[in-house]
C-alpha cells in the first residue's frame, strides 16, 4: 500500500473517515506555507495536499485563486512547491501535490515524478487531467510508485467512474458538487449518491472534496466518505488574517481541530450504516 | 471587378476532415484537458453537434439564418488598386467584414446558438477580449431569444467601452473579470467556472477554434464555409486556384475557416499571420506558434506563451482580437506538419497595411485582418506578379477607429480630428506613434 492508502486504511480501522487538508505552496511565503501546513498536521490532518500555484486555475473559486495569484506575484516557482512537500513530508504525514497539468508537463513529467519522489511526496491529484490524456503521467507514476488521484464528478457516467477509478492509486477524488472550489453553507446532496456510485465500482477509498468548511459539515461527509478533503476553508483563514500570519496559522490549527473532531464524531454514524 | 454572390450555397461545410481523431487530437495537439465534471457536457455537446450536422432541418435553418440574416455568402472582391500596390500580384479579398456584426465570427456564433436551442438550453455564456465575439454572441442571443452573459476582463472593458455598450444594448449582461491579468484568458477561465456550475441550462459559446474537443472541430465546421465559398468564387473568377491563402491567427477561427477547403490542394500555400506586437524578440507579442512553446492551456495541447514553469505569460498586440497567449490545436498541427506557414506581423506593419487598404480600396478593415493584409503583401512580393493571393478580410475596422486615430495621430490635443494625416503612404512615423490601446 502507498503511504496515502495506509493513512486512509488506518483511519478506517479506527472506525472513522480521514481528514485531508489542502493549502497552496508559497502563500503567503514558502516558509509561511510550511508553517501553516505543519499546524494542519499537528491539528490532526491524516494527509496533506499541497497546491501548486497556477496562473489559470479553472477549477478554483475566488479564495484559492486569490492565494495562488499572490503566491505567483511573490515569485513562487515549481521548485518551491517541491520544497514545501519536502518539509511537510519530513513530519511523517503523506503529502500529495494538487496541480493543474501544464506546470508538470513544462517541468518534464518524468523529472517531476523523480523530484517529487526525492522530496518524499506521495503522488499527484490532477484536476484538469483525465486518464485518457494521462499516459505519460501514468507511466512515470508507476515507475516511481506514486499515487495517481483522478477526479470523478456528479456528471460522470458509470463507465467513466469505472475507468477513472481503475486508473487511480491511493484513493478516488469525488467532487461533490458541479462547481468550483469554495466553501458552501450546505453540503452537497449529490455527494452521498456519487460516493455510492463509486463504491459500487471500486474497492479504493473515496475522498470527498469541494465545500466543507467546519466540523459539523465534516461530520456529515465523514458519514459516507472515506476521506473528507478541506481546502478553501483553510485558505480563507490565511487570507482573512492578512499580514498577521501568526494569527492565520492559529486559525488554521483551530479549524483543523474542529474538523478532526468532526470526522471522529461521525464514527457512530458510520458504524450504524 | 467584383463577383456578386455566386451560386455557392451558404451551406455550412460538408464532408468530414480526417482529423481530429475520436479523442479530439490533431497529431500530438488538441485533446481534452478539462475537469472531469465537464467531460460529460463536452460529450453531450459533441453528440448534439454531430447529429445536427447530419440533420437536414438544422442545416436548412442555419443556412437560412446565415443567408437572410447575416448576409452570407460574403463577396469575393478583386482588389485592383491593392494589386497594383502589391507589384501586380492579383489580390483577392474574402469580404467577411461585410457580414452582419462586422466579422466572420457571426458564422460560428449563429451555428452554436442554434445548437444551443437544439440542446434545449436557454442560457449562453461567452468570453470576449475585444468585444467582437461578445457582440456577435449578444446579437445571436437577441435574435434567438436566449439569455446571454459575457465575461470580459476589466482591462478590456476599459479599452473597449463601445463594444460593452453594444452588448448591453443587445440585452446581454457583461460581467467584469478582475482575476489574473484581467484580459481574455481570464475571461475564458471565468466562463469555464460558470459553465461547470450551470451546465444543465447553459451552453458555453466559445469564440474561436481552440479549447477542448469538440470546440476546435466544431468551430471549424461552422466557419469552413468561408473557404468553401471562396474556393468556388476564385475558380469562377480566375479559372484556377489561388497560389496562396492568407489569414490572421488569434485563436484561429477565421484562418481555419478559410484554410480547410484548401488543405487538400497541395499547390495552394497556406499562411497564418500572428500578432507580432512590438516584435517577437521584445517578448511583447501574441505570436504563439512563432514565439511560444508546446503546452496545455484552456483544455487543449497546443502552442502557448508560457514561462519556464509553465505559467501562462501575458500577450501583447495592438489588435485586441489577436491578443491571446494560446492558439487552436489544428494550427499547431498544420504548422508542425508543414502544411501551413505561420509568421509574425508587428503592430506597425499591420497599421501600415490597414492604411494602405484604406487609401487604395476605400475599405477600413479590422486591425486583426490588417495583419493578414500585411503578411499577404510580403507573400505577393515573394510569389511575383503572376500569382494570385486570397486574403481573408475577417472583419471591419469601425471598432478600431479609436486605436487608429491615436496611432496615426488623427486627433489633436483638444480631441478634434485633424486632417493632417501622417505620410500619404499611410505609414506613421518610424516609431509608430502611441501604438497601443492600453
Ligand atoms: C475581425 C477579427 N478577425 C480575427 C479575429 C481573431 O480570431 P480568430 O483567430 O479566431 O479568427 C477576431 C477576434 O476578435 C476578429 O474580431
Amino acid at each position: 500500500m502507498t503511504p496515502v492508502a495506509t493513512a486512509l486504511a488506518s483511519a478506517r480501522n479506527d472506525g472513522r473517515a480521514a481528514l485531508v487538508g489542502y493549502l497552496p505552496a508559497a502563500y503567503p511565503s514558502v516558509d509561511g506555507s510550511i508553517a501553516a501546513i505543519q499546524a494542519m498536521v499537528e491539528g490532526g490532518c491524516d494527509a496533506i495536499e499541497v497546491g501548486l500555484p497556477y496562473s489559470d486555475p479553472v477549477m478554483d473559486g475566488p479564495t484559492i485563486q486569490r492565494a495562488a495569484e499572490r503566491a505567483l506575484a511573490g515569485g513562487a516557482r515549481t521548485s518551491d512547491t517541491l520544497r514545501v512537500v519536502e518539509a511537510v513530508a519530513a513530519t511523517g504525514v503523506p503529502v500529495l501535490v494538487m496541480t493543474y497539468w501544464n506546470p508538470v508537463e513544462r517541468y518534464g513529467v518524468e523529472r517531476f515524478a523523480a523530484d517529487l519522489t526525492a522530496a518524499g511526496g506521495a503522488g499527484l491529484i490532477t484536476p484538469d487531467l483525465v486518464p485518457e490524456e494521462a499516459g505519460e503521467w501514468v507511466a512515470a507514476a508507476d515507475a516511481h510508485a506514486l499515487d495517481k488521484v483522478f477526479l470523478v464528478a456528479p456528471s460522470s457516467t458509470p463507465e467513466r467512474i469505472a475507468s477513472t477509478a481503475a486508473s487511480c492509486r491511493g484513493f478516488v477524488y469525488a467532487t461533490s458538487v458541479m462547481g468550483v472550489t469554495g466553501t458552501r453553507d450546505v453540503t452537497s446532496t449529490l455527494a452521498p449518491e456519487l460516493v455510492a456510485r463509486v463504491r459500487a465500482l471500486t474497492d479504493l477509498p473515496v475522498g470527498v472534496g469541494l465545500g466543507v468548511r467546519d466540523g459539523q459539515q465534516a461530520a456529515e461527509v465523514a458519514g459516507f466518505a472515506d476521506a473528507v478533503i478541506v481546502g478553501s476553508a483553510f485558505v480563507a483563514q490565511l487570507l482573512d488574517a492578512g499580514a498577521d500570519h501568526a494569527a492565520g496559522i492559529e486559525a488554521v490549527r483551530t479549524l483543523t481541530v474542529d474538523l478532526a473532531a468532526g470526522v471522529r464524531s461521525a464514527a457512530g454514524v458510520r458504524a450504524a450504516t | 471587378m467584383t463577383t456578386t454572390a455566386d451560386p455557392v450555397s451558404p451551406r455550412i461545410g460538408q464532408g468530414s476532415a480526417a482529423l481530429p481523431d475520436s479523442g479530439g487530437h490533431f497529431g500530438r495537439f488538441g485533446g481534452r484537458f478539462m475537469p472531469e465534471a465537464l467531460i460529460a457536457p463536452l460529450d453531450e455537446l459533441e453528440l448534439a453537434w454531430r447529429e445536427a450536422m447530419t440533420d437536414e432541418t438544422f442545416i436548412a435553418e442555419l443556412d437560412r439564418m446565415l443567408r437572410d440574416y447575416a448576409g452570407v455568402p460574403s463577396l469575393l472582391y478583386d482588389a485592383g488598386r491593392l494589386s497594383t500596390a502589391a507589384g501586380g500580384t492579383r489580390m483577392l479579398l474574402k469580404r467577411e467584414d461585410l457580414n452582419h456584426t462586422g466579422a466572420h465570427k457571426v458564422r460560428n456564433v449563429l451555428g452554436q446558438a442554434l445548437l444551443t436551442k437544439r440542446m434545449g438550453k436557454t442560457r449562453v455564456i461567452a468570453e470576449t477580449g475585444a468585444g467582437q465575439h461578445g457582440v456577435a454572441t449578444a446579437t445571436a442571443c437577441a435574435y434567438l431569444d436566449l439569455d446571454c452573459v459575457v465575461y470580459m476582463g476589466e482591462v478590456d472593458i476599459e479599452r473597449q467601452a463601445l463594444n460593452v455598450a453594444r452588448m448591453r444594448m443587445l440585452g446581454a449582461r457583461v460581467v467584469p473579470v478582475n482575476t489574473g491579468s484581467r484580459t481574455l484568458k481570464d475571461a475564458i477561465n471565468e466562463a469555464l467556472r460558470d459553465w461547470v456550475s450551470n451546465v444543465d441550462d447553459t451552453h458555453y459559446l466559445l469564440g474561436t477554434a481552440a479549447g477542448a474537443h469538440p470546440f476546435p472541430a466544431m468551430v471549424r465546421d461552422f466557419t469552413r464555409a468561408i473557404g468553401d465559398e471562396a474556393r468556388a468564387q476564385v475558380l469562377d473568377l480566375t479559372g484556377r486556384l489561388p497560389d496562396a491563402v492568407c489569414a490572421c491567427v488569434g485563436g484561429g477561427s477565421n484562418a481555419i475557416g478559410i484554410f480547410t477547403a484548401f488543405v487538400a490542394d497541395a499547390d495552394v500555400a497556406l499562411y497564418g499571420f500572428e500578432a507580432g506586437g512590438e516584435g517577437v524578440a521584445t517578448g511583447r507579442h501574441a505570436a504563439t506558434i512563432t514565439g511560444g512553446d508546446v503546452g496545455v492551456l484552456h483544455g487543449a495541447r497546443s502552442y502557448l506563451l508560457q514561462d519556464a514553469d509553465g505559467q501562462t505569460v501575458e500577450s501583447h498586440s495592438i489588435s485586441a482580437g489577436l491578443d491571446y497567449p494560446g492558439v487552436g490545436p489544428e494550427h499547431a498541427w498544420l504548422a508542425e506538419s508543414g502544411r501551413a506557414t505561420y509568421r509574425p506581423v508587428t503592430d506597425a506593419e499591420a497599421m501600415t497595411a490597414m492604411a494602405l487598404l484604406c487609401r487604395t480600396e476605400g475599405i477600413i478593415c479590422a486591425i486583426e485582418s490588417a495583419h493578414a493584409v500585411a503578411g499577404a503583401l510580403d507573400v505577393a512580393r515573394e510569389l511575383g506578379p503572376d500569382a494570385t493571393v486570397l486574403i481573408n478580410l475577417s472583419g471591419r475596422g469601425d471598432k478600431d477607429m479609436h486605436t487608429a486615430a491615436e496611432w496615426f495621430d488623427l486627433v489633436d490635443a483638444s480631441g478634434e480630428v485633424t486632417y493632417a494625416a501622417t505620410a500619404e503612404t499611410g505609414a506613421p512615423g518610424a516609431d509608430g506613434g502611441a501604438g497601443s490601446t492600453r
